[in-house]
């Protein structure tokens, strides 16, 4: 995990050098960079090549201090400078239009380079351990109890729903056996059976999908007490395979359902049980606390037919 | 019911709304008799608090009758007066428990959205945006109390609903103002911002030791109010530098604790940084006009305290870091935990330390609130502070 992750470091932060090393010329030659590129007929085209180079410095702040996905901001860079020269092409020709030909092609082999950096840089944030099996992730929260109490609570399956959005309903199957009846994007529902393959009371349940069901998956979540009277604190690892793996997260990702944060809200909900006992609702959030319906929500104000609104 | 509701940056309007009704075994209702607009009401009618929509009921400094009350609910029947505390806290999170009300860590429902913005979210607030909760306020006939058995104030005795209702917000605030000071014997204390909030941290001040209470706004009634009423130094920021006025009234030492009661709307005269920070804001730089915390801290004695309760809602700039770091100044601040001052202050209220209604300049009617917005943010017509009746 970590060497990929330096890998995707190194091309990201190569590509912010680029950026600032392009930045130089363009901002202190523009005039003889737009000759190179046979723009140099322009009026607009210093103005034109200064601000790409401020917006190069911008990429070139971005990778070098920010992650390495931020190698997208290059990515719409690269589709600017794109339309820009394919919107100056058919005014010229000759030498300039040959220059302008060659400097296109160059941008689009920079913008190959920069997607494959982006594509892989989103990679490394969804894949654990380097291995291209299920789909991995992991969140974590502090609740203010003893673990012993924190795994009691998630142990009684039963009552997962109780702060899991996703999961409609947990029905025990024989002794080791749960069947798992979840929603899924776009109205559906998935469903699995999920062994108990660990249970040490007060610290650890784990369990995993049999074959058969709709999705393959399979989990940890750890209690430890937190340092100092701090209570517990509760991690979750998830390692799973959605229908249509990649494209199928991101397409939920794009109707909102991003995996990383609905597990956080879980976690925060599941705190909330914990500790108060149940999930806390507002007028505008009568769900609760849920990132993916933050853009839907109604006014501060009473609405009838929302209150009985559970998740 | 009616109801008190945001439209736009400067725009409330008084509308029919549903009733609220029990969401949760832990919810009351509350018919609101009493209500205030509040200095943090202001930021939010001027448009500075993000994530503030149109249709929200605003309100979080309110009072009144228990109507309704969910099946868990132990301490409240109907019919009990209550004053309402407007952070909102569960009385079980690790906050709670450690006394720091306004940071309980389950009143949010929008934490997520309020991290994005501040890294860690604070509690969920009545009727303040939606980064702090999206919970209806209390400019309304009645308003769903959620964790009822934590918050509201009984009130058993016969004092009048103004004496007792600032101790859901302004009274505890001043107080804590003055608390986070740290005042020691023979200590001067400045404040900036002679509003109600203002007002309170002067009286709770002189409570607490202080040898003299320096008052700085540019509103004649309301440094005469804390010249008369608690005995203050009066301070003109429109007619004198306040600076040099400081350092005069201290022989060059400087108050050795600096309250910032102003926040984010600070006013000021310098032409030049206004405009900075006006084409900041239209450039989403700042969201702050942070004028009296500037001050505030270059104006405080080495290895004082600068105390910020005005409230902040984002991104400041040119705040004085080097003047801060390098006199070893401590820095306080807080949305108030009310929960922590409200008995003790009723205390006092009835054993007449403070009165707290002296603060009040206008009572006006529910329907009447835009009115009210109007005059409290322009402090037009003499109003210090603008009282609501259902
Ligand atoms: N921390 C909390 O929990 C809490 C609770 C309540 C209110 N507040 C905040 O306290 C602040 C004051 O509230 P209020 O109800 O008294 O409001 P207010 O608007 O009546 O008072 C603000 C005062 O500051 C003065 N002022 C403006 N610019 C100034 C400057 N540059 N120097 C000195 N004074 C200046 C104004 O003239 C006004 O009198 C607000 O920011 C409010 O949001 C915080
Ligand atoms: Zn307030
Ligand atoms: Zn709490």
């Amino acid at each position: 995990m970590k060497d990929r992750h330096r890998a995707h470091d190194r091309l990201a932060r190569a590509l912010g050098w680029a950026s600032l090393g392009l930045a130089v010329p363009l901002l202190t030659a523009p005039n003889r960079v737009a000759r190179a590129t046979g723009a140099d007929d322009s009026p607009a085209a210093p103005v034109v090549i200064r601000t790409t180079g401020v917006r190069e410095l911008g990429h070139a702040a971005a990778l070098l201090a920010g992650p390495p996905r931020m190698v997208w901001t290059r990515v719409a860079g690269d589709v600017v400078d794109l339309a820009v020269i394919a919107l100056a092409l058919p005014g010229r020709d000759g030498l300039r239009r040959r220059r302008l030909a060659v400097t296109m092609a160059g941008v689009g082999a920079v913008t190959v380079l920069d997607v494959y950096a982006a594509v892989d840089a989103r990679r490394a944030n969804q894949f654990g351990a380097g291995r291209p099996g299920p789909l991995k992730l992991s969140a974590s929260i502090t609740v203010n109890r003893d673990p012993s109490e924190a795994y009691a609570i998630w142990r009684d399956f039963e009552r997962l729903p109780s702060f899991m959005r996703h999961v409609r309903s947990v029905t025990p199957r024989g002794d080791r056996l749960w069947h798992w009846v979840v929603s899924a994007p776009i109205g559906r529902t998935v469903e699995w059976d999920a062994e108990l393959t660990g249970d040490d009371a007060g610290r650890r349940i784990s369990w995993r999908s049999v074959p058969g069901g709709d999705v393959d998956n399979s989990g940890t979540v750890h209690f430890a007490p937190a340092s100092g009277e701090r209570g517990t604190e509760v991690r979750v690892v998830l390692h799973y395979d959605v229908p249509g793996g990649m494209v199928g997260t991101a397409l939920a990702t794009a109707v909102g359902e991003e995996p990383e944060q609905q597990v956080r809200d879980d976690l925060r909900r599941f705190k909330q049980v914990v500790e108060t006992g149940r999930v806390t609702r507002s007028d505008a959030m009568p769900w609760g606390a849920d990132a993916a319906r933050q853009a839907l929500q109604p006014a501060a104000q009473p609405h009838p037919d929302r209150v009985d609104e559970r998740p | 019911m009616k109801a008190l509701c945001w439209q736009a940056p400067g725009k409330v309007a008084v509308a029919d709304v549903p009733d609220p009704a029990l969401m949760d075994g832990m919810d009351v209702i509350v018919r609101v008799t009493t209500a205030a607009i509040c200095g943090s009401d202001l930021h939010l009618y001027s448009g500075y608090i993000p994530a503030t929509m149109p249709g929200d009921v605003l309100g979080h400094e309110f009072m009144g009758e228990v109507v309704e009350v969910g099946d868990e609910v132990t301490r409240l029947r109907p019919g009990d007066r209550v004053v309402v505390p407007f952070p909102i806290a569960c009385g079980a999170c690790r906050a709670c428990q450690r006394d720091l009300w306004s940071l309980c860590e389950n009143s949010n429902p929008n934490a997520a959205l309020a991290e994005k913005l501040m890294g860690h979210s604070p509690a969920g607030i009545f009727g303040y945006s939606h980064l702090l909760g999206g919970f209806q306020g209390g400019h309304a006939e009645y308003v769903r109390v959620p964790f009822a058995d934590v918050g509201p104030l009984k009130i058993e005795d016969d004092l009048t609903d103004e004496q007792v209702l600032f101790l859901g917000d302004i009274l505890p605030t001043g107080y804590m103002a003055a608390e986070m000071c740290g005042i020691r014997d023979g200590d001067v204390v400045a404040v900036w911002g002679a509003g109600p909030v203002g007002q309170f941290a002067i009286a709770s001040a002189y409570l607490l030791g202080a040898s003299m209470v320096i008052a700085v706004d540019r509103f004649p009634e309301r440094l005469r109010l804390a010249a008369d009423e608690w005995g203050a130094h009066p301070v003109n920021y429109a007619e004198t530098s306040v600076l040099e006025e400081l350092r005069e009234l201290t022989a060059g030492r400087g108050p050795d604790h600096c309250v910032d009661a102003v926040g984010m709307e600070a006013h000021t005269d310098v032409s030049l940084l206004n405009a900075y920070d006006k084409t900041k804001h239209l450039a989403r730089l700042e969201t702050e006009r942070p004028h009296a915390l500037r001050q505030a801290i270059l104006a405080c004695a080495n290895g004082g305290t600068v105390s910020v309760v005005g409230v902040y809602g984002g991104l400041s700039d040119k705040i004085p870091t080097g003047s801060l770091m390098n006199r070893s100044i401590t820095v306080r601040t807080g949305q108030t935990h009310v929960h922590r001052y409200m008995r003790p202050l009723l205390e006092r209220v009835r054993r007449g330390e403070i009165d707290p209604t002296v603060v009040i300049s206008h009572r006006l009617p529910l329907t009447e609130a835009p009115r009210g917005y109007d005059l409290f943010k322009h402090k037009r017509d003499g109003c210090t502070k603008v009282v609501l009746t259902t």
